[in-house]
């Protein structure tokens, strides 16, 4: 019963289109896909293929150079409240003077209004959320005083108070120890019982068939995006890893540089 | 203020003449000075600049103000070398400390700079504001140093400024591919074996110099623009290191005449503010008309290839027009060809006078048509168009109806040489993801034959 | 004695804005701008006044307002446009501006009541004679005498930065921590950068009389640094920030009374002081520790 009704809805993530880019590198060129409803989504390509640009891309962190990106059939502003994002690490400032409950209620701001102060409510899911990843103990701690795999606890943390149906995460598992990375696990699964989608950009090549049901495949483009059983094949790797198209690449940075894109949008 | 009603009084201009015929030899040593200063500044802020430190002078110079007034503490002389050593020390003191900072604290490198900038200025402004409550004789003329005061300088301070930057510029000049390496990529530079470490020790130095020597005519708040803004000047007027400090160092010299002159005519005037406003306006001018990289050339080059990109867009919807008619009819209206491509009529018109103009069309009473060479053009449009579908649908795996768009635009830029490139890739693809048939050079003569035969016999039916 | 009164009162009211605002851009890592834009107002003040003829204190902020968010916008804009490294975009701008500021000052010296040395050093001391009065309408002499102009600017602008502050206490927390988060969340970053800058500029100009336009850098980056260095939260920052900037004029009201050397100056200096020596006893208790640790 529960599957026909996701089989009707519209997709939690479609992207149509979709062209990115660096000055006047091309990051990303026409990336189109979309993902099922309840899995657990790999994004996968080699350094500099563009995952985590992807992700900001979908997120409206970066600007975008044409495409069409609809969450639940929607733009992103009337569903920012179902969508949770979680950086990397590496984005922030450690230093920052916060404690972890803090940066975890920050998670509840999208539902605040300016003026308004967390409630009791908001501060009960924070809890919750912390004691769903074992993180209940630190809570006092001032963030620089956490090792690696607890700062991504925490960041999960955050993402799981914002209550959220779609979670996009840049690279989660990187630099994380063996407790955390299974701490991860069980969350994913858990958050799969409830029919969220959970969408990863992921660099292990050796996990992520364990790990996901379903691969998009980058390389500046979408090489091949589908379920694991059918998508993770050789051919698909070796396109995904075998070095980008230098036609399509040069002639998109020459489009870029010319503002030809421009040029053509105004006529 | 006289210099600024439309017709200057008499004085104005005999001063100015004065100024030029150097009539008081001291001025022409200020220029002197002030021209080498702003060249070696230029230079030097130059490396600062590449390094990504643009406001190290900034800092610099306000780092350098507890010196000079520490030195005259000491020694209670005005000698331009024992000030000159004293605003060195400090200034150094200050380089290490935004360097230190941020190594060894939470704190951030530009909040490092920010505070040694303001921590110095105001020791700086304390010891100046105690030594004016002292009884000591020569302490007027000390506060210059805020604002630059060309026309106050001595000869001794114009003599140690002129060996300060002749020093500067042989330096750069000497070790400028030792600088320019370790400016583009400092662990290359490194890993080659170089002693990074004593050049970046050099560079300091010479930036701490220029900066400290240039306090009498600049003034330790505006420092920061003499270093910074002749290079982010310059930057537009060429992508090449050596020619971008050539023309660095000339902003920097025609500024100091400028601010120099404006000193003498009217004493009451700091020069700092004024060779700050001139460069600023030499960078503006050049962010607007560098001949490669100016605002306006852009815009111009915009615009051209805006109306190239009308032009072929007509020339391909012509084409296609040709096509559905299986190239028997060469004759269209506006109306045909505002069915297929959407455009504004006044566009549309003035688009299609420029391609009447070039020779590619021919309009008449029943509509515009192709000419022989219009009709290459239009072709090789076209199979270039269709070659990129090809090509994004095969390799970049896009699907059918995901290819146009990027199609539409690359047609336009695709060259001779990507074009056979794209031929071999997909070679014997006849016709595009959409099913139309790709022309070729040949199959275009052929077509042109027709085409030229058809509208002949036309023309001719019509006509006779 | 009264007069000394509200010297200390003017000085730690603009010590404790600049405090807190400051906290923020050090945050933002906004430093250099908060330095671009003290530099700035002061084109402001003097433009304002010759157009309108009036130092009443909504024209001042109006004007330095408006200067400071042209400095924000136009630095973003020439990064952007002109391909410039951020800091150096900055750094053109603002010394544009405060050497047309400065010429402006030297050429109308008769007309505004400002000099070189007040921009450099404000005029503290000079305060209590410059007061505000209210009531008697034309004649100043019925009028009631309330006190300082320049306390009162400063006054009211601490009021504004406290209630900003305590409204929007949490999307400035959430913008300053990580703005992609905050962006992820639907909240407006430039907004939050221009509100900012806003509260930067007036600031700095309600602080313009009594500390120039130099010395208020100090006061907004090196109290917030040394909070930054010991603060574990940001309410813990704020309220540290405030101590340092208090203690920095006690300390700098001293020595500048001893020393005979200018107020301003001298407040800035023991704000430097507390600095290093919080980052001194900060070094030798990371030293006792790793001492410690090697010990055991």
């Amino acid at each position: 019963m529960k599957k026909t009704a996701t089989q009707n809805s519209p997709p939690p993530l479609m992207v149509s289109n979709l062209s990115m880019r660096y000055h006047h590198k091309p990051v990303l060129t026409d990336v189109s896909f979309q993902i099922p409803e309840g899995k657990t989504i790999a994004i996968v390509g080699p350094n500099g293929a563009g995952k985590s640009t992807l992700l900001k891309g979908i997120m409206g962190l970066e600007p975008t150079m044409g495409g069409e990106i609809c969450f639940f059939g929607k733009p992103l502003t009337h569903k920012r409240l179902a969508i949770a994002y979680v950086p990397q690490r590496e984005e922030i400032d450690w230093d920052f003077p916060i404690n972890v409950f803090d940066v975890v209620l920050m998670g509840r701001h999208g539902q605040l209004k300016l003026w308004q102060r967390p409630s009791k409510i908001d501060k009960d899911i924070a809890k919750q959320a912390l004691n769903d990843l074992n993180m209940w103990d630190f809570k006092d701690r001032q963030i620089s005083e956490l090792s690696g795999g607890q700062q991504q606890r925490v960041f999960l943390a955050r993402a799981l108070a914002q209550k959220a149906r779609l979670y996009l995460m840049d690279e989660p598992f990187s630099g994380v120890d063996v407790s955390t990375e299974k701490a991860i696990i069980e969350l994913f699964k858990k958050l799969k019982r409830q029919g969220k989608t959970i969408v990863c950009v992921h660099h292990d090549l050796n996990t992520v068939g364990e790990y996901f049901d379903w691969i998009i495949f980058i390389n500046a483009r979408l090489v091949a995006a589908g379920p694991v059983e059918t998508v993770l094949t050789k051919d698909n790797l070796n396109k995904t890893y075998g070095g980008r198209l230098s036609l399509l690449n040069d002639l998109t940075e020459k489009m870029y540089r010319t503002q030809l894109n421009k040029a053509h949008d105004t006529d | 203020m006289d210099g600024f009603t439309l017709f200057p009084p008499p004085s104005f201009w005999d001063n100015w003449l004065s100024f030029w015929r150097f009539e008081d030899i001291n001025v022409l040593w200020v220029l002197m000075g002030s021209i080498l200063l702003g060249m070696s500044a230029s230079v030097i802020g130059g490396f600062a600049f590449l390094r990504k430190r643009s406001l190290i002078g900034d800092a610099l110079a306000h780092a350098a103000l507890p010196g000079v007034m520490m030195a005259f503490l000491l020694f209670q002389t005005r000698d331009p070398l024992i000030i000159f050593i004293g605003a060195l020390c400090s200034s150094f003191i200050g380089f290490f400390l935004i360097d230190w900072l941020p190594k060894n604290t939470k704190i951030k490198a530009d909040t490092a700079l920010a505070i040694t900038l303001s921590f110095f200025f105001a020791i700086g402004l304390m010891l100046l504001s105690y030594i004016q409550g002292l009884e000591v004789s020569n302490k007027s003329g000390l506060d210059n140093i805020l604002f630059g005061q060309a026309a106050a300088m001595t000869e001794e301070d114009i003599q140690l400024l002129t060996y300060v930057t002749l020093f500067t510029l042989i330096t750069v000049v000497l070790f400028f591919q030792k600088f320019r390496l370790i400016a583009f990529n400092q662990d290359f530079a490194r890993t080659i074996g170089m002693a990074v470490h004593r050049y970046e020790l050099l560079l300091a130095l010479l930036i701490v110099m220029s900066v400290v020597v240039g306090l009498q005519l600049v003034g330790v708040v505006l420092m920061a623009a003499i270093l910074l803004t002749p290079i982010a000047a310059a930057r537009f007027w060429s992508n090449q290191l050596s020619h971008i400090l050539i023309i660095a160092s000339m902003l920097g010299a025609l500024s100091a005449i400028i601010s120099t002159q404006l000193s003498y005519l009217a004493p009451a005037m700091p020069t700092g503010p004024w060779m700050v406003v001139s460069l600023s306006v030499l960078f503006i001018l050049s962010l607007l008309f560098a001949p490669k990289k100016g605002l306006v050339k852009r815009y111009f080059e915009f615009q051209a290839l805006r109306q190239q990109v009308a032009e072929e867009n007509i020339l391909r919807t012509l084409y296609k027009l040709l096509e559905r008619k299986e190239f028997m009819h060469n004759h269209f209206t506006q109306a045909d060809i505002q069915s297929f491509r959407n455009m504004p009529s006044s566009c549309l018109q003035s688009t299609l006078k420029q391609l009447g103009k070039k020779g590619l069309i021919k309009a008449s009473t029943q509509g515009v048509q192709l000419t022989q060479s219009g009709l290459e053009r239009a072709t090789q449009l076209t199979r270039r168009h269709r070659l990129w579908e090809n090509y994004l649908n095969q390799q970049a795996k896009l699907l059918p109806e995901q290819v146009h768009q990027q199609a539409e635009r690359i047609e336009h830029i695709l060259t001779d040489a990507q074009e056979a490139q794209l031929q071999r890739e997909l070679s014997n693809s006849q016709s595009d993801p959409h099913g139309n048939a790709i022309p070729t050079t040949h199959k275009a003569d052929k077509t042109q034959d027709a085409i030229s035969s058809t509208s002949n016999t036309r023309g001719g039916e019509n006509f006779d | 004695m009264i007069n000394d009164i509200w010297i200390l009162a003017t000085a730690s009211l603009v010590a404790a804005a600049c405090a807190l605002v400051g906290v923020f851009l050090i945050l933002r890592r906004q430093a250099l701008m908060g330095d671009a834009i003290s530099h700035s107002v002061l084109l402001g003040i003097v433009l304002a006044y010759l157009i309108t003829d009036s130092r009443a204190l909504p024209v001042m902020l109006g004007g330095a307002v408006l200067i400071g968010l042209l400095t924000a916008w136009l630095s973003d804009s020439l990064h952007r446009i002109g391909k410039l490294q951020n800091d150096a975009s900055i750094g053109i701008v603002f010394t544009l501006f405060f050497a047309i500021g400065v010429i402006l000052v030297s050429l109308y010296t008769g007309q505004i009541d400002l000099d070189q040395e007040c921009i450099l050093y404000g005029e503290i001391a000079f305060i209590p004679f410059d007061t505000l009065t209210i009531g008697g309408g034309g004649n100043i002499a019925d009028g009631f005498e309330i006190g300082p102009r320049a306390f009162w600017s400063i006054a009211i602008v601490f009021m504004i930065v406290l209630i900003s502050i305590l409204i929007t206490f949490h999307r400035l927390q959430t913008v300053a921590f990580h703005p992609n988060l905050a962006l992820s969340l639907g909240i407006n970053t430039v907004f939050w950068h221009y509100f900012l800058m806003t509260l930067v500029s007036m600031t700095t100009v309600a602080s313009f009389d009594a500390v120039g336009a130099i010395l208020v850098v100090a006061l907004l980056v090196i109290p917030a640094s040394s909070a930054y260095l010991v603060a574990k939260s940001l309410k813990g920052m704020l309220w540290s920030a405030i101590a340092y900037s208090q203690t920095s004029v006690a300390i700098g009201y001293t020595l500048a009374y001893q020393l005979d050397s200018a107020i301003s100056a001298s407040i800035s200096v023991s704000a430097g002081l507390l600095l290093l020596l919080t980052i001194l006893i900060l070094e030798i208790q990371k030293k006792r520790t790793h001492n410690l640790q090697k010990a055991s």
